[in-house]
């Protein structure tokens, strides 16, 4: 009931929470922020002491008095290391490389404990997936979890809430904290496996030396220009001379592909175009062809290259999304 | 939101090996006291289940099925119910809960299994306090402690480092203490116990009873247990003179001596007399309500009333260690009275025992009166060479006459007995008192400390004129009895406790500076109670502390104890950095001058583009960029560089 208040009126929810996602930067948590109760193993703790306690009077056991009440003075000192297991963790997030539609998201956080004690057993989970994990961050040093969070949708997705808890030492108290970091990751829609589109006719003005295109013979060495891909560059080569080579394959320099929007037929909804201009895009860089990719309001100029691609897919990914 | 399992949820976490070792180890030292009282083949049972278990987690087998486990608590139960005759004593009860152990163990598969043994092993730590609560016991206790708590948190944390949990425990149990001391001092006490206990409760107390017959006092000083102490505001009275007043026995069988019903009335407490001692005892608990007073009491404790022939009972039997305040009189002028029937009863005695004694007595009767006839009894005991002894033979139907004129050997009994019944036969009222003579006169802390070697039985003869007089028969034939204690009075080669030989004098001392710290650990730790904690309060200006002003005491004084471990685990958190504090000064002086730093903005570009937008402070703001670089970035890093960035931070004036 009070998740659905909360889930309602996001103000409320983020006075309740104490912080206003997202959070730029480092996110520290405050005391103020962090959440203790005692566990089910906690409540069982007391009643312990409870008997203890009525043994203790009832048999006038003196010592036993005494074990009972270090017991309890153990548990509240016990509270305190949960909280301070929490306190003041500095959580940032990391760069999310960008994935397909359908694949993880890999979200990475450092937990950094500034501190000189060590900060064992915290639970990282991701909220709405359920992604989690549980690390231990070592006095004065950074712990890392990467959160593989399913991506869905092509876009930017949002990290979103995730959970940081943990129970340690004593397993009698758990405290725990929301955080939002301001982490994104760019989803590209999911690639569809299909034959490429032949080159268009505009191709004209280069110098096509042959027709085949996505052949991948062998054909010389050039020079090295910044936007080509490393798994061109011929390291036997480099090695050799010292100077940057790039392979060249026949058919790649002047065979120029439009991966075109109008290519595809009209009756086919947004999403399936996208993925299958996407899967072009993987196919034609992975062909080694210049291609351009054409949507209606984007075009991106021929060229090849990693960059080239990631900048294709972004178009795609975003596309209409603004 | 899926439910997905949650990794830190103890239902879900196995045990592991390293676990398993931990929670063994320590179940381990919590039942290795108990070993001591078990019977050996259930220490043996138990160690066994903790070893069937581990073997089952290094073969990685599986757990053995809940039936089987059942079937070894039957027989478990079985034989202790053939042990005991019985499950619900004190003992037998315990003795389950260490087989139990070993049970749980083999149905522990997750941490949460584990976690309730572990909560096992402390309420076992406390069971063991109901046989011992020395300061060994402490000492185990909190290496009991230690260990277990260590094995909880290493379920906590299943990949750090033993000695780093080991040192977690120890950390927690540290700073557990000022906690406990508090509470330990502030709970509010209630006097137990708060149901009927156990039959067995209370077994194995020893100490003077409400009967005597031979055997009875020889038997008992054999024990080098300690009876009570007594703690003198000045000094001790000489040995000779130190009768601690028990039990009087009126009633004679012909072999056995008993308190018998009890009159009403009570003599009035002395006034005065040879010297006056003002001193605290703290006994221990025997099971009956008598307490120890040394002769002849001035002053009767809380709770405790005065009988018509002068004993002092509490209202209720001494379960625990008891402390009481005292003023005794030595020698004072005894009452001349006596309530009706009691001079009747002095004299009874059954018909057709003890036939030579009898017509001693009555020869002595016909020729002399009562103060005469004690003197010839003392005199007839003194010249009899008679044989102090702990090992008196047996004696036949007719005590007295065997020890008086055949076997001549007994112990203080014997002689008490003999001489009280000498005096009734010879028309003199007369009853028997046991007690204690003696203690060891501790020279450590000047505590006497009396055990129940130094049990002890006299006479007192009711004299006409003069009311009721000692007469210790023991003295008379053997004065070194009750000069220098029992060790000097009976033969050298006489069995004897160990300690109470002479050669054994450096033991001797070694134990004497042990009981001085036992003693203080007695009286301030065991002994602490609701009198002790209502002085307390006292003491520290707290009047009628009833249990809301303790409980209202206690919680602030938790919080404020609360509150001081959270400042200690934030002192090494929240440690600002001076250099970054001056810093978000600079920026937040600049933001009111309208240059506010853009978050992706660096120190560098922030301080040029400050320097440019505000040209009076240009080459202030430029020197404290490069400053907070040098000192956020670089390697150089001074106490003199932070004051100077703090200084010009001070200085600049931006409006």
């Amino acid at each position: 009931m009070i998740a659905r208040l909360l889930d309602r009126n996001p103000r409320l929810a983020n006075w309740v929470w104490g912080f206003t996602p997202p959070e730029r930067g480092t996110v520290v948590l405050v005391h103020r922020r962090v959440y203790i109760v005692p566990t089910r193993l906690g409540w069982l703790f007391g009643a312990t002491l409870t008997i203890l306690l009525i043994g203790s009077i009832n048999y006038a056991l003196a010592l036993g008095f005494g074990l009972t009440f270090l017991l309890a003075g153990m548990g509240i000192a016990g509270m305190v290391h949960t909280a301070r297991n929490l306190a003041r963790l500095a959580v940032s997030a990391g760069r999310a490389e960008p994935v397909f539609a359908g694949d993880s998201a890999q979200f990475r956080l450092y937990l950094d404990g500034r501190v000189a004690f060590d900060r064992p057993a915290i639970l990282v989970r991701h909220l709405a997936s359920g992604a989690q994990l549980v690390l231990d961050v070592p006095a004065g040093g950074v712990g890392e979890v990467v959160l593989q969070v399913p991506a869905a949708q092509r876009g930017w997705q949002a990290l979103g809430r995730v959970m940081l808890e943990t129970r340690f030492p004593l397993g009698l108290f758990r405290a725990w904290s929301y955080i939002e970091p301001e982490a994104r990751c760019l989803v590209y829609p999911r690639p569809e496996r299909s034959k490429l589109p032949p080159p268009s006719a505009e191709a004209g003005h280069g110098a096509m030396r042959t027709a085949t295109v996505g052949n991948e013979d062998f054909a010389g060495l050039r020079g090295y220009q910044a936007s080509d891909s490393p798994r061109h560059v011929a390291w036997k080569a480099v090695a050799r001379t010292g100077d940057m080579l790039t392979k060249q394959f026949a058919g790649e320099s002047g065979a120029e592909l439009w991966l075109d929007w109008q290519l595809l037929p009209g009756a086919l909804p947004l999403e399936t175009r996208l993925s299958r201009l996407a899967g072009w895009v993987v196919e034609a860089e992975r062909g080694g062809a210049l291609y351009g990719l054409r949507l209606p309001g984007v075009e991106i100029a021929p060229a090849h290259g990693d960059a080239h691609r990631a900048a294709c897919l972004q178009a795609l990914a975003l596309f209409k999304l603004a | 939101m899926k439910a997905l399992p949650h990794p830190l949820a103890p239902e879900l976490r196995a045990v592991s090996t390293r676990d398993l070792l931990w929670l063994i180890g320590s179940l381990v030292l919590v039942i290795a006291p108990h070993a001591l009282r078990a019977p050996w083949w259930l220490t043996l049972l138990t160690l066994c289940l903790y070893a069937w278990r581990l073997y089952l987690t290094l073969q990685r087998a599986p757990l053995p099925s809940r039936w089987l486990v059942l079937a070894v608590a039957a027989v478990a139960l079985l034989a202790l119910w053939v042990e005991f005759r019985t499950l619900f004593g004190r003992q037998p009860g315990i003795l389950l809960l260490v087989v139990f152990s070993g049970l749980k163990l083999l149905e522990t598969r997750t941490h949460r299994d584990a976690a309730v043994a572990a909560f096992l092993a402390y309420f076992l730590v406390i069971t063991n306090f109901l046989y011992t609560q020395s300061m060994l016991t402490a000492v185990l206790m909190a290496l009991s402690l230690l260990a277990t708590t260590a094995t909880l948190v290493g379920f906590a944390a299943p990949h750090r480092e033993s000695r780093a949990n080991l040192r977690t425990a120890g950390v927690l149990l540290a700073q557990g203490v000022p906690a406990a001391l508090v509470l330990f001092l502030l709970f509010p006490r209630v006097q137990g116990p708060l149901w009927g206990l156990p039959q067995d409760a209370y077994a194995g107390m020893t100490g003077l009873s409400e009967t005597m017959s031979p055997g009875t006092l020889s038997n008992l000083a054999q024990h080098d247990a300690i009876a009570f102490r007594a703690e003198f505001e000045g000094d001790a009275p000489l040995h000779a003179l130190r009768y601690w007043r028990g039990p009087v026995l009126w009633d004679f069988d012909g072999r056995t001596w008993s308190i018998g019903p009890e009159y009403r009335g009570t003599p009035p407490l002395p006034t005065e007399g040879r010297a006056t001692y003002r001193y605290a005892v703290v006994l221990e608990p025997h099971n009956r309500p008598w307490l120890f007073a040394l002769e002849s009491a001035a002053s009767i404790p809380d709770r405790a009333r005065l009988t018509f022939d002068g004993q002092i009972l509490s209202t209720t039997p001494v379960r625990s260690r008891l402390r009481y305040d005292l003023v005794s009189i030595i020698a004072p002028e005894p009452p001349r009275t006596e309530v009706r029937g009691a001079i009747s009863r002095a004299l009874r005695l059954p018909e057709g025992f003890n036939p030579r004694a009898t017509a001693l007595a009555a020869q002595w009767q016909a020729s002399a009166n009562d103060e005469e006839i004690v003197l010839r009894a003392v005199e007839f005991l003194r010249a009899g060479r008679f044989t102090y002894t702990l090992e008196p033979p047996l004696l036949g139907l007719h005590t007295v006459d065997e020890f008086l004129f055949d076997s001549r050997a007994g112990f203080c009994e014997h002689f008490a007995s003999a001489f009280t019944f000498l005096m009734r036969a010879a028309g003199v009222p007369a009853r028997v008192v046991t007690g204690y003579q003696g203690g060891d006169l501790n020279p450590y802390d000047r505590i006497v400390t009396v055990r129940q070697w130094d049990a002890h039985a006299w006479s007192e003869v009711f004299i006409n004129g003069r009311g009721w007089v000692r007469v210790d028969p023991t003295a008379a034939a053997m004065p070194r009895r009750v000069e220098s204690g029992l060790a000097r009075a009976v033969p050298e080669n006489a069995a004897m406790p160990l300690m109470m030989q002479e050669r054994m004098e450096w033991l001797r001392e070694v134990r004497n500076r042990w009981e001085a710290v036992a003693h203080k650990w007695n009286v301030w730790v065991l002994g602490y109670n609701p009198e002790r904690q209502r002085d307390l309060m006292q003491w520290v200006g707290i009047r009628d502390a009833d249990w809301r002003a303790l409980t209202a005491v206690l919680f602030s004084i938790l919080g404020v104890i609360t509150l001081g471990l959270l400042v200690w685990s934030l002192r090494r958190l929240v440690r600002p950095d001076p250099v970054q504090k001056a810093w978000r000064a600079f920026c937040a002086k600049l933001a009111r001058r309208g240059v506010e730093r853009a978050p992706h903005e660096g120190p560098r570009d922030y301080t040029a583009r400050a320097a440019r937008s505000v040209p009076d402070a240009r080459r202030m703001i430029l020197s404290i960029g490069e400053l907070y670089i040098g000192l956020r970035y670089g390697a150089q890093s001074s106490a003199s560089r932070v004051a100077r960035l703090q200084r010009l931070v001070r200085a600049l004036r931006v409006s």
